[in-house]
């Protein structure tokens, strides 16, 4: 089973960009399951979202503790939140930000999801909405087919902008 | 079809498949997104029902037991706070022998105010009538409200169903979802004490202690014979859609030394925890009760029995535990664990089953223990 541990604020797309990750990887012909966790928050509150991936139907319900990847969609956050609590030994951490940043003992990659949703002017309420951009940068790392994101998206959204961004996401992520 | 969709948008699914002629929601937290999905389908044209605005969950149930006098299918959903402020009339809904079928999204009850999941609001409707399932999946959320229909429609029941999801932990996951066309598995809703201008009839007149019993009885009578009613819903579900359900679902209980009775969304997290116990020897096994009302003949002779009850009577202790022991004249192991959404993983369930006490009631995470 792959855990994955999304870190945003309310209003950034963190829940949905879990269930796009869902979706696109039971369109891989996998099970998953995403979940948030809902708090008393609302827009701009730390949000915490999850998403399990497995060959075998997900019966799991309670909060992912041990994740093999944490997605910090909102730098900010790291402030408040501990996002590397219960990270797996050499497991993944993808922040949004143009610039690298090091945790000792995992893989690291960053991208800037920010810069392409406003590049393609994916604005809602004065927020860059980041969702579409996670799956595709989260499909370059492998763990979801790039086909598949394409196809969640296609499936939960009709503005174009939004596949536009996964496919940016994808090339702009190194890895 | 394969899709994804919420515990909630899964029974909304299932509602827009089943056309109910009339549909009357409060929205509440955590069950808003049914209501949001229903209103929409509506709006949209996938769904010709007479939508009713109103203003409580009290008019909610009041619409739907006056919709459903004039023979037609209804639906509603609540959740909590909105269910306790329902009760006076789903205890006429159950009287007045209407099968209003209603989704309740389960949650705590304030104070303090919680908006997470526990099966206590529920079970204060254990006594009113109404027939109530427990489901853990999206699947098996979107199956059972179809189901619900069926059973509650049919000749031998015409009482209320209530169909059960977890706030948050299934209402609010996503998952999978195979959906099906029905077609006729529900039938034409043909209530035979219909309100008909042309024939007209008093209805919950006043009812005198010569005679009141014997509705009461005919209530009871509808219940037993509604176990039948749902076998056969199970069958025919399972031979026009492959997808096999029961009174409980059980797990790996044939040779078990110790079965875990639980409810709702935690009877999954139980199963990955007998998995794992097995592992370390331990022979568990998992079952997990779907129907509550009619309450089912539970096999667990010979072997401990561990019951985790989301809910509490105060007073007098986890309502199922004591159902079980009361139905099956066998002691067992009484967890509280989950109330108001806590979080309890299949390692903690690991833990109840290692460490119990046999006639003992056990109150997950707090530490003078009974």
């Amino acid at each position: 089973m792959f855990e994955i541990r999304i870190h945003s604020r309310g209003g950034q797309g963190g829940v949905t960009a879990a269930r796009l990750i869902a979706l696109a990887a039971i369109r891989d012909g996998r099970y998953a399951t995403a979940f948030p966790f809902y708090g008393a928050e609302r827009r701009g509150a730390p949000v915490v979202s999850f998403v399990r991936i497995d060959d075998a139907p997900v019966k799991v319900y309670s909060q992912i503790q041990q994740p093999d990847l944490v997605f910090v969609m909102d730098m900010g956050v790291m402030d408040v939140v501990d996002v590397l609590h219960g990270l797996k030994e050499g497991g993944t951490v993808v922040t949004n930000s143009a610039h690298k940043h090091e945790f000792a003992g995992f893989r690291t990659f960053n991208i800037d999801l920010t810069g392409i949703a406003l590049k393609e002017d994916l604005v809602v309420a004065g927020n860059p909405i980041l969702d579409t951009a996670v799956i595709g940068a989260l499909a370059k790392l492998g763990i979801i087919t790039i086909e598949s994101a394409k196809k969640a998206i296609a499936e939960m959204f009709t503005d174009e902008r939004d596949i536009k961004t996964a496919d940016d996401a994808f090339r702009e992520m190194t890895v | 079809m394969l899709t994804v969709a919420t515990g909630n948008k899964a029974v909304a699914l299932a509602v827009k498949q089943a056309k109910p002629v009339v549909v009357a929601i409060y929205p509440i937290t955590p069950q808003t997104e049914i209501v949001e999905q229903i209103a929409q389908y509506v709006s949209q044209g996938d769904l010709s029902a007479r939508y009713i605005d109103v203003e409580s969950e009290h008019s909610a149930m009041a619409a739907c037991i006056g919709a459903s006098m004039t023979g037609v299918r209804t639906f509603t959903a609540t959740s909590s706070q909105g269910l306790l402020y329902m009760h006076e009339m789903t205890n006429w809904a159950a009287g007045a022998r209407l099968p209003i079928v209603m989704a309740n999204v389960n949650r705590a009850i304030g104070p303090g105010w919680n908006i997470w999941a526990e099966h206590t609001d529920a079970m204060q409707e254990r006594d009113t009538g109404w027939l109530q399932v427990y489901v853990s999946t999206v699947q098996e959320a979107y199956d059972t409200t179809l189901m619900a229909f069926r059973i509650a429609e049919h000749n031998d029941v015409l009482l209320p169903v209530m169909v059960n999801l977890d706030g948050f932990l299934l209402s609010h996951v996503m998952q999978p979802l195979d959906t099906v066309e029905p077609a006729d598995f529900i039938p034409p809703l043909h209530l035979p004490h219909t309100v008909d201008p042309k024939n007209p009839m008093g209805y919950g007149t006043l009812t005198g202690p010569d005679e009141y019993f014997k509705f009461r009885w005919d209530i009871e009578r509808s219940m037993r014979d509604s176990l039948r009613v749902i076998e056969a819903a199970h069958k025919e579900f399972f031979q026009r859609f492959g997808r096999t359900y029961g009174f409980t679902e059980d797990y790996r209980c044939e040779d078990a030394d110790v079965v875990v009775v639980s409810m709702g969304t935690l009877g999954k997290e139980v199963e990955v925890a007998v998995d794992n116990l097995r592992n370390e020897g331990i022979r568990a096994g998992s079952m997990r009760l779907r129907w509550f009302r009619p309450f089912p003949k539970l096999d667990l002779m010979n072997r401990d029995v561990v019951v985790i009850d989301r809910d509490y009577s105060f007073g007098f202790g986890g309502v199922l535990a004591h159902s079980i022991q009361a139905k099956n004249r066998t002691g067992v192991f009484s967890v509280i664990a989950g109330l108001g959404g806590q979080e309890v993983t299949y390692d903690d369930i690991a833990g109840f089953v290692k460490n119990r006490h046999i006639g003992r009631e056990y109150w997950f995470g707090v530490s003078d223990n009974v």
